[in-house]
């Protein structure tokens, strides 16, 4: 990292706001329409993101360019830190060190994720129409039901941390005050989006979403 | 008054980290002190330097120190009590839990025993342009006024003595990472807002713009929480980035 490293950390900044921040947004009220709508209102919802205009260029410009320099940069962030939460335990501090270790597992969560899901459908495995039926036998697999509500709160809680750090990056949250206020309308976005992922991740286990492989086998692995 | 109260027999126990030359490597000893009512870390020192016996009786070299003021302002006495950095001057051995342990701070090269080099909180001083320029040919007379209620705050910014305990404290300032610390952070809004120290306003944001500037806080704020003036460094670091934040802006639109 040879040169100004002001830019680019600014344009990490950034990116993990707009576009990223406002892309797990979206991805949470999509999936929150499958414990909303059912499978009816989930495969509407897929079908309304995908006849949108110029949709590749914009999944490739607006989420996956974005996060792989938000993600790439941001491990070597990570890497740049310390841990010192043993000699310095406030609540800030541990934030600062949740936000390095929860970036961590949503680049390995996202990785795996876009494998199995994005990867799967542009290879042809599986169609958007499949795609509900496919999460269900996928988080069917308690293992894999685990590492999803794992991966989902890591990536939430770092988007929402992250948009407090963000405030206070670009200025816009001066004072004591002014970050303790943010701090909880941060936390209270934490929840709420969490809140959205986790209660689609049910319903996508639920009978609805299982074709009747899926069925035989979930209900097999769930016992 | 000393006497008698050492005729009490109580002892205070210090465990310290110590190192001969800048590259060897550290080992501790133990020592204990005479306690004496209201006695302070330095005082502890400066018994072990009188009498450098170790708490096995055994004779070692006097612990290294270093200190000046003695009263919390020049910032040298500055290390890990218990794990916490702080001023040793200042550090009353009564509120401490035993026995009591002395380490080096870690950021720093370490000379001798507790003595580092703060050079490096010294060159970012220079590095942001922390002084007001006003050396010239001639006279340029009076500058302009400071309204008292930002004389108020300015002041407590002022109050720093380069102790290099809140780059202590920060989790980014370490050999992996460039970041400037704090401090120096918090002297470029001070210098800033100083009327006539304004005129050079840009530089110091630049200077801050570079390498290792302000883009390395990660805002663990430690630093704030360590502060031994009670410095508001996480008010001066989001200060500072919004004032980056618009002179990059600037720079861009050609302002
Ligand atoms: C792909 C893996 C990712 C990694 C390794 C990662 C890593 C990081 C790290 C280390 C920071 C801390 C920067 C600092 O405070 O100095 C950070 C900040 C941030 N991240 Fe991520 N991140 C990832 C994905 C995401 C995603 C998907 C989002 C959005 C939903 C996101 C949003 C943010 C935001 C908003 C910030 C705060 C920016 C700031 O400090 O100004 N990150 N990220
Ligand atoms: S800001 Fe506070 S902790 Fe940091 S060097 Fe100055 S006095 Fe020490
Ligand atoms: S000797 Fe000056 S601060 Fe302790």
């Amino acid at each position: 990292m040879k040169g100004n490293s002001y830019l680019p950390r600014k344009i990490h900044s950034l990116l993990g706001v707009i576009p990223l921040g406002l892309f797990i947004v979206e991805h949470a009220l999509t999936n929150y329409s499958a414990y909303e709508g059912g499978k009816e209102g989930f495969s509407d919802s897929i079908d309304l993101l995908n006849s949108l205009p110029l949709v590749l260029w914009m999944e490739i410009f607006l989420i996956w360019l974005p996060i792989l320099f938000h993600g790439v940069y941001g491990l070597y962030i990570a890497y740049q830190s310390n841990i010192n939460t043993g000699r310095f335990s406030y609540g800030r501090n541990w934030a600062f060190t949740a936000q390095r270790i929860t970036g961590v597992i949503t680049f390995i969560f996202i990785a795996w994720h876009f494998y199995e899901t994005r990867l799967q459908v542009a290879l042809g495995n599986v169609s958007h129409e499949e795609l509900g039926q496919h999460m269900n036998s996928i988080v069917s697999d308690p293992l894999a039901f685990t590492a999803y509500i794992i991966g989902v709160l890591a990536a939430t809680f770092h988007f929402a941390n992250g948009l407090w750090a963000f405030l206070v990056s670009w200025g816009i949250t001066v004072g004591p005050r002014a970050q303790k206020v943010s701090s909880n309308i941060c936390m209270v976005i934490f929840v709420i989006i969490a809140a959205l992922f986790l209660l689609s991740l049910f319903a996508f286990r639920g009978d609805e979403f299982a074709s009747a492989a899926a069925t035989a086998l979930s209900s097999v692995s769930v016992g | 008054m000393a006497e008698t109260a050492t005729a009490t027999g109580r002892k205070v126990k210090f465990i310290i980290t110590r190192r001969e030359r800048p590259e060897a490597a550290p080992f501790t000893e133990e020592f204990e002190v005479p306690y004496r009512p209201n006695m302070n870390v330095i005082s502890a020192l400066m018994e072990i330097q009188r009498n450098p016996v170790k708490a096995d009786g055994a004779k070692t070299s006097p612990v290294c120190w270093e200190s000046n003021c003695l009263e919390e302002v020049c910032g040298a006495c500055s290390m890990v009590i218990n794990g916490k950095p702080r001023q040793a001057c200042s550090t009353l051995i009564d509120k401490l839990e035993q026995p009591v342990r002395l380490e080096p701070m870690s950021t720093f090269p370490v000379v001798r025993d507790l003595v580092i080099n703060r050079e490096r909180m010294f060159n970012a001083l220079k590095k942001v342009k922390a002084w007001i320029p006003i050396d010239g040919t001639y006279d340029l007379g009076p500058g302009p006024r400071m309204a008292e209620s930002k004389r108020q705050w300015a002041y407590e910014l002022s109050k720093c003595m380069t102790c290099g305990v809140c780059l202590e404290a920060c989790p980014n300032v370490n050999d992996r990472n460039s970041f400037i610390g704090p401090a120096s952070i918090s002297q470029v809004r001070l210098f800033n807002a100083h009327p006539t120290g304004e005129m050079n306003a840009a530089e110091r944001l630049e200077a801050l713009m570079e390498e290792g500037g302000i883009e390395g806080c990660g805002n663990s704020q430690n630093c704030v929480r360590s502060c031994p003036k009670g410095i508001p460094l996480t008010t001066s670091i989001a200060a500072m980035n919004k004032d980056t934040t618009k002179h990059m802006f600037k720079q861009w639109l050609g302002l």
